[in-house]
């Protein structure tokens, strides 16, 4: 046969081709980012509850001066950056819980949506909303009269930002841990509690000395130490590049594991 | 090329849960363009084959072929869609932007504003999924199901929870829309549905297919009647070889004969048998339906 069959060609046939990258899509993160931003709890505790802590706890510490001279306004300014971006990070990753619970995964498995484009879809929704975080707490310290060089807004800013990707990574690795639709209101003390142990509410030296000794294997107090570091001229210890580094393998090959028996078909 | 090949073929499929065996040993061939009913109880076995033919579960044992591929394939060519009977939407999106979002996942669709016009959620694109009734909501699924205007659509029980008025507007919009020659299969409990909108109907229980035939072929397994009465020591045998006789089966001292000539089967039983009490009774297709879906005690 070397016609063409007639019944078919007066139908025009779809393009069948596969999606490019997976059916990673711009124009889906818009939709998805927008989807983030309306959400009122997530503005709640992400971009505006930190903003109102350093108002509270912050500016009555204004003309104190850290033993370099810089502000202390600053010090906690960074150091509720760093709360506000790992709040963000976490708050999008631990949304696939909500959406394996509602059913949206199985729906997704419906479409050419490879699994590994949703991932990346959710990594840049959470690490959007952890620069957005964090960029609010610089301006809310910046408009409330926090003075720094420019090299430590940009420095810290980018390792606050930088390292929330650990806990971008923690919030996938619960939301493929326990399809529940309200993670976040069990994750939510937890994330405090880290903070606490991050020395991002108070230094950590002043915490009980196991505490400290503790406090150094948490996953947030690498991130902190390094967020604050271009302010304080604290070198950099290793063990805080280590804490960072160790914990965003542990979260980044658990969520990997889980994602993969996730969409393992059974 | 895309012709040649069946719709769907399923080859001895089986699935187990535990001891439940949900599908069991099961094959099917659907050809293009056909319109199929999946016709069973709650329990039958629909929902768990239906996944396997869309690759969202694997087989136990057997085989999948989806227009002549494998069920990611279909799926990740915009081949196939479905209308799942469970699969969840986001509430907190609105109806136009579900269908936007999913659009962007393909290489290629039907415009957003043409696939909410087809399913009829035209008017309700601005509103938050969360705020939809089930119907509209079910309707969502549809829309998303139309964007790549697939060759072989898979509905699951998609009027599940609608009112008799928002299942017959689904399944005009279904109708309105039915492309030439695509292929369609949906489960369902409602006979009537499957009487009204397939050409062919598959009836399962417990896992496996009992009857497969033209709407009109399984009316004609209904279409017949029933002729009852006290026989001791019937020949079971005898009385299937008569003329017209669907099946026989003897119930202690009683015999029922299902038939399309129930007048000679019972002036048989009258004049040449010590048969007494003779009933005759009529089926319907609900009837053949419950024959045929129910699990026979002790047969
Ligand atoms: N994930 C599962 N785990 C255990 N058992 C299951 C699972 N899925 C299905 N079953 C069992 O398999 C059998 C077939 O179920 P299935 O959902 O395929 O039936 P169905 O024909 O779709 O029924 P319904 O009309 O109620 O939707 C049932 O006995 C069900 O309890
Ligand atoms: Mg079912």
């Amino acid at each position: 046969m070397t016609t063409s069959t007639p019944t078919r060609a007066a139908v025009t046939e779809p393009d069948r081709r596969l999606p490019a990258l997976g059916g990673f899509a711009p124009g889906a993160l818009g939709i998805e980012l927008r989807r983030v931003l309306r959400n009122r709890r997530t503005l709640a505790f992400t971009l505006i509850m930190p903003g109102v802590f350093f108002l509270i706890f912050g500016l009555p510490q204004g003309g104190q001066s850290l033993d370099n001279g810089r502000p202390v306004t600053a010090y906690i300014m960074i150091s509720l950056a760093v709360y506000a971006a790992m709040v963000a990070t976490t708050s999008v990753g631990g949304a696939v819980a909500t959406e394996r619970a509602l059913g949206w995964s199985r729906q997704l498995r419906l479409t050419p949506l490879r699994p590994a484009a949703y991932v990346a879809t959710k990594l840049i929704t959470a690490m959007s909303l952890g620069l957005l975080a964090v960029v609010i707490e610089f301006l809310v310290g910046a408009v409330a009269g926090v003075r720094v060089p420019a090299y430590v807004w940009l420095l810290s800013g980018l390792a606050a930002w930088v390292g929330s990707l650990v806990f971008a990574a923690f919030g996938l690795f619960i939301g493929y841990l326990a399809p529940a639709e309200n993670v976040m209101q069990i994750i939510g003390p937890v994330l405090a509690v880290l903070a606490m142990f991050g020395g991002l509410f108070v230094p950590v030296e002043v915490l009980p000395d196991v505490l400290q000794q503790v406090a150094k294997f948490t996953p947030v107090y690498g991130m902190g130490v390094l967020a604050r570091a271009p302010l304080t001229g604290d070198g950099v210890s290793l063990a805080a590049v280590a804490n960072l580094v160790v914990w965003a393998l542990l979260f980044g090959v658990g969520a990997a594991r889980l994602f993969r028996r996730d969409t393992a078909r059974v | 090329m895309t012709s040649t090949h069946p719709a769907v073929e399923l080859d001895g499929l089986t699935k187990s849960f535990g001891a439940v065996t949900a599908v069991d040993g099961l094959s099917l061939r659907v050809q293009p363009g056909e319109v199929v009913a999946f016709l069973g109880p709650n329990g039958a076995g629909k929902t768990t084959t239906i996944d396997m033919l869309l690759g969202l579960s694997r087989p136990d044992r057997g085989t999948v072929r989806v227009l002549g591929g494998t069920p990611d394939d279909a799926v990740a060519r915009g081949r196939v869609a479905a209308v799942l009977q469970t699969g969840g939407l986001l509430k907190d999106l609105t109806v136009g932007e579900t269908v936007r979002m999913t659009a962007h996942f393909y290489r290629h669709t039907r415009p957003a504003a043409e696939v909410l016009e087809r399913a009829g959620i035209t008017d309700i694109a601005d509103r938050v999924v969360g705020r939809c009734s089930g119907g509209q909501q079910q309707r969502l699924r549809f829309a998303l199901a139309l964007l790549p205007d697939p060759d072989l659509m898979v509905l699951d029980e998609p009027t599940t929870g609608m009112d008799v008025e928002g299942r017959r507007d689904f399944w005009q919009a279904l109708r309105r829309d039915a492309r030439r020659g695509r292929t369609v299969i949906f489960a369902t409990h409602y006979l009537d549905e499957a009487d009204a909108y397939a050409d062919r109907i598959v009836l399962v229980r417990q896992g496996r297919i009992v009857a497969d035939g033209t709407t009109a072929e399984i009316k004609n397994l209904a279409a017949g009647r029933t002729v009852r009465a006290t026989l001791p020591g019937a020949d079971q045998a005898a009385l299937a070889a008569l003329p017209g006789v669907d099946a026989v089966e003897v119930r202690g001292d009683s015999v029922l004969v299902r038939t399309g000539d129930s007048d000679a089967i019972a002036r048989h039983l009258l004049t040449r048998t010590a048969a007494r009490d003779v009933e005759i009774t009529s089926r319907n297709l609900e009837d053949a339906f419950l024959a045929l879906t129910t699990a026979q005690t002790g047969a």
